[in-house]
C-alpha cells in the first residue's frame, strides 16, 4: 500500500487546523506581551514606550488584584464545591428507579442551555431583587426577613447564580459514568450484606472517580474566566466584591484603555490558566491509551 | 429487570428526584411564566403562578421596540457560519488523525486541546485592536472567525472520537473490491460518519449561541447576538420584566430544545471523550 502517499494526504488534511490553531494562539499572544511592556494608553496611542516590567509592577501590586485573585479563588472553589457535591448526590438520586425518570432528567440538565446574560439577568431581577425578588417574598412569608443578595453578599449571589448554571453539567456526566457501572456488582456487594454507604464508598465513587476528575479540571477551566455573569449583574462591585481576574483585565482596557496594564493583567491569567491546563492534558492525555 | 424495586421505593425516589427537578428548572419555569403576563402582573406581591390574565403583551413590546429580529438573525448566522467553517477545516483533519494517526497524533491532539485552554482576556486586546485596524468590529464575519477559531479545538476531538469508532477493517474491505479514495469516501464512510458529525453540529451550535464573553466584547449593535440583546436588559430597562421574560423566552427557546436532543452527544463533546 502507499503508505508514504497516504501519510502525505493525512498531512495535508491536517495542515489548516494545525496552522490555523497556532496563528490563533501564537500572534495574539505574541502581541499581548509586546503590549504588556510597554506604556500604552488608547487616549495616547502615538507615544507608547518601552517600559519593561513595570506594568507587571503595576498590576500585581495593586490591591486590586490581590482582591480580584481571591474573588477567582473563592468563585471557582465555591461553585466546584456545591457542583461537585450537589452532582453526586443528584446523579445517584436520578440513578434510582422511579417514574418520569427522562423528565426529571431534562429538567436538572436545562439551565445548562440558557445563555449565561439570560441566567444572570433573571437571578439578578426575578430571584434575587430584594422587593420583588421570589427568594424575597419568600423569607419574608417565612417571616425571615429580607437579604439584598447583590449588595449584602455579591460573592455569594454570583457562586450561586454559576453554580445553577453548572450543576447540570456535574450531573449530567456523572450520571452518564454512573449508568455504566454494572448492577450485578451492586447486587453482589447487597447480597455480602454492604450497606448503601459501603456500596457508595468502595463501588460506586471508585468508579466515577474519573468522572470526577474530569467534571472538576473541565469546570475549573471554564471557572477561572466566568465573565458574562458578572457584566450584566454587578460589574464587578459594588466595589471590588465581584470582579475577577478576567473582569479586572477587562476594566483595565476597555474601560480605562489602559492596554499596557491589561495586557500584563492578561499574561497573569494565562499563567494561571497554564496550571490547570497542564494537569488536565495530563489526565485526558492518560485517558487516551485506553 | 435486574431486581425487583418496592414501589414504596419508587414512590419515595419519585416524589424527591421530581421535587428537586423542578426546584431546579423553577427559575426557567418562572421565565416562561412571567412572559405572558402584564408588567404590572409580574411583580405583583405576592405573586401569581398560573392564575393571572395570560396575554402576549411582552412579546409583541419585545418585537416592536428593539428589532428583536437582527439580533436572532445574527444568533443564527453567528452560531452556524462558524460551525459550518469549523466542519469544513476540522473534518479532514480528525479523519487524517483517526485513520492514518502518526506517532505525533496524540501530541497534536494534546496541543489542540490546550488551546482551549488559553484565557480569552490573554488575548482579548490583541484581537480587539486588529479587528479595529481591518473594520471587523462588529461584523458578522468577524465573528464567525472568532467563534470558529474558539470551538475549532472541541470539533476536532469530538469529531476524532467518533471517527475513531468507524472500524478500518471496513476501508480494507472496500479497497480490496477496488474502490478509490474517492468512492471510498463517498460510499463507505461517509454513511458511518454522518451521525458523529451530525452530533458535532449540534453541540457547536449550542456552544456558539450561548458565547457570551466575544460576543459582549466585539460587537455593539450590528452584529450582536442574542446574547449581548439580553445584557442590553441590565441597565433600568430590565425593570420591565414581562418584556425581559419575553426576550429571554424567545433567546433560549430553541437552543433547550436542541439541548435536550444531545444530552449524550454533549457528554462527550464536553469531556473531549474522556466520558461516553
Amino acid at each position: 500500500m502507499a503508505t508514504t502517499n497516504t501519510q502525505a494526504t493525512a498531512r495535508v488534511m491536517m495542515a489548516p487546523s494545525v496552522i490555523i490553531l497556532l496563528l490563533w494562539m501564537i500572534v495574539p499572544l505574541a502581541m499581548t506581551i509586546y503590549f504588556s511592556t510597554l506604556n500604552y494608553n488608547l487616549f495616547n496611542p502615538a507615544e507608547t514606550p518601552f517600559i519593561g516590567f513595570l506594568n507587571y509592577e503595576y498590576f500585581l501590586t495593586d490591591p486590586a488584584f490581590l482582591t480580584a485573585l481571591t474573588n477567582t479563588l473563592i468563585l471557582v472553589l465555591g461553585v466546584l464545591a456545591i457542583t461537585v457535591i450537589g452532582g453526586i448526590l443528584l446523579a445517584l438520586l436520578l440513578d434510582q428507579a422511579m417514574w418520569g425518570a427522562g423528565i426529571v432528567r431534562l429538567l436538572v440538565i436545562a439551565p445548562f442551555f440558557v445563555m449565561p446574560t439570560v441566567s444572570a439577568l433573571v437571578w439578578k431581577n426575578m430571584m434575587m431583587n430584594p422587593v420583588y425578588g421570589l427568594i424575597g417574598q419568600f423569607t419574608r412569608a417565612l417571616g425571615l426577613g429580607t437579604v439584598d443578595w447583590l449588595s449584602q453578599v455579591p460573592l455569594l449571589s454570583i457562586i450561586i447564580i454559576v453554580s445553577w448554571e453548572w450543576l447540570p453539567f456535574a450531573v449530567l456526566i456523572l450520571l452518564t459514568a454512573l449508568q455504566s457501572l454494572s448492577e450485578d456488582q451492586k447486587e453482589a456487594a447487597e447480597m455480602d450484606g454492604a450497606g448503601f454507604l459501603s456500596i457508595f464508598w468502595y463501588i460506586t465513587l471508585p468508579h466515577i472517580a474519573r468522572a470526577i476528575t474530569v467534571v472538576i479540571l473541565i469546570e475549573t477551566i471554564f471557572l477561572l474566566s466566568i465573565f458574562a455573569e458578572i457584566y450584566v449583574t454587578t460589574g464587578g462591585g459594588p466595589g471590588n466584591a465581584t470582579t475577577n481576574i478576567p473582569y479586572l483585565v477587562y476594566a483595565q482596557a476597555l474601560l480605562q484603555f489602559d492596554v499596557g496594564g491589561a495586557s500584563a493583567g492578561g499574561i497573569v491569567a494565562v499563567i494561571l490558566a497554564n496550571i490547570v491546563a497542564f494537569f488536565l492534558v495530563r489526565l485526558v492525555g492518560k485517558n487516551l491509551e485506553t | 429487570m435486574a431486581r425487583a424495586v418496592s414501589t414504596r421505593r419508587k414512590v419515595f425516589f419519585t416524589v424527591l428526584a421530581w421535587t428537586v427537578g423542578l426546584l431546579i428548572f423553577f427559575p426557567i419555569l418562572w421565565t416562561i411564566l412571567t412572559s405572558f403576563k402584564s408588567e404590572g402582573e409580574a411583580i405583583m406581591t405576592p405573586p401569581h403562578f398560573l392564575f393571572f390574565d395570560w396575554t402576549l403583551e411582552g412579546y409583541h413590546e419585545v418585537q416592536a421596540r428593539s428589532n428583536y429580529f437582527l439580533y436572532m438573525m445574527n444568533s443564527v448566522w453567528l452560531s452556524f457560519g462558524s460551525t459550518l467553517l469549523g466542519l469544513l477545516v476540522a473534518v479532514p483533519a480528525a479523519w487524517a488523525m483517526a485513520f492514518s494517526p502518526t506517532k505525533r497524533t496524540r501530541g497534536i491532539l494534546l496541543w489542540m486541546l490546550s488551546t482551549k485552554m488559553l484565557p480569552a482576556v490573554g488575548v482579548l486586546i490583541p484581537i480587539y485592536l486588529i479587528f479595529q485596524k481591518l473594520g471587523l468590529l462588529d461584523t458578522r464575519l468577524g465573528l464567525i472567525v472568532v467563534l470558529f477559531l474558539i470551538n475549532l479545538p472541541i470539533i476536532v476531538w469530538m469529531l476524532y472520537t467518533y471517527f475513531k469508532e468507524i472500524p478500518g477493517e471496513i476501508l480494507e474491505a472496500a479497497r480490496m473490491d477496488g474502490a478509490n479514495l474517492r468512492k471510498e469516501i463517498l460510499y463507505v464512510l461517509t454513511p458511518m460518519a454522518v451521525p458523529g458529525i451530525a452530533s458535532t453540529v449540534l453541540l457547536n451550535i449550542i456552544l456558539a449561541w450561548n458565547e457570551a464573553f466575544w460576543t459582549l466584547n466585539l460587537t455593539t449593535h450590528d452584529a450582536a447576538p442574542l446574547t449581548v440583546f439580553i445584557a442590553s436588559y441590565s441597565s433600568p430597562e430590565g425593570l420591565f420584566w414581562a418584556k425581559l421574560s419575553a426576550a429571554s423566552t424567545l433567546a433560549i427557546a430553541p437552543i433547550l430544545v436542541l439541548g435536550w436532543f444531545s444530552q449524550k452527544q454533549l457528554v462527550r463533546g464536553l469531556t473531549f471523550g474522556a466520558v461516553k
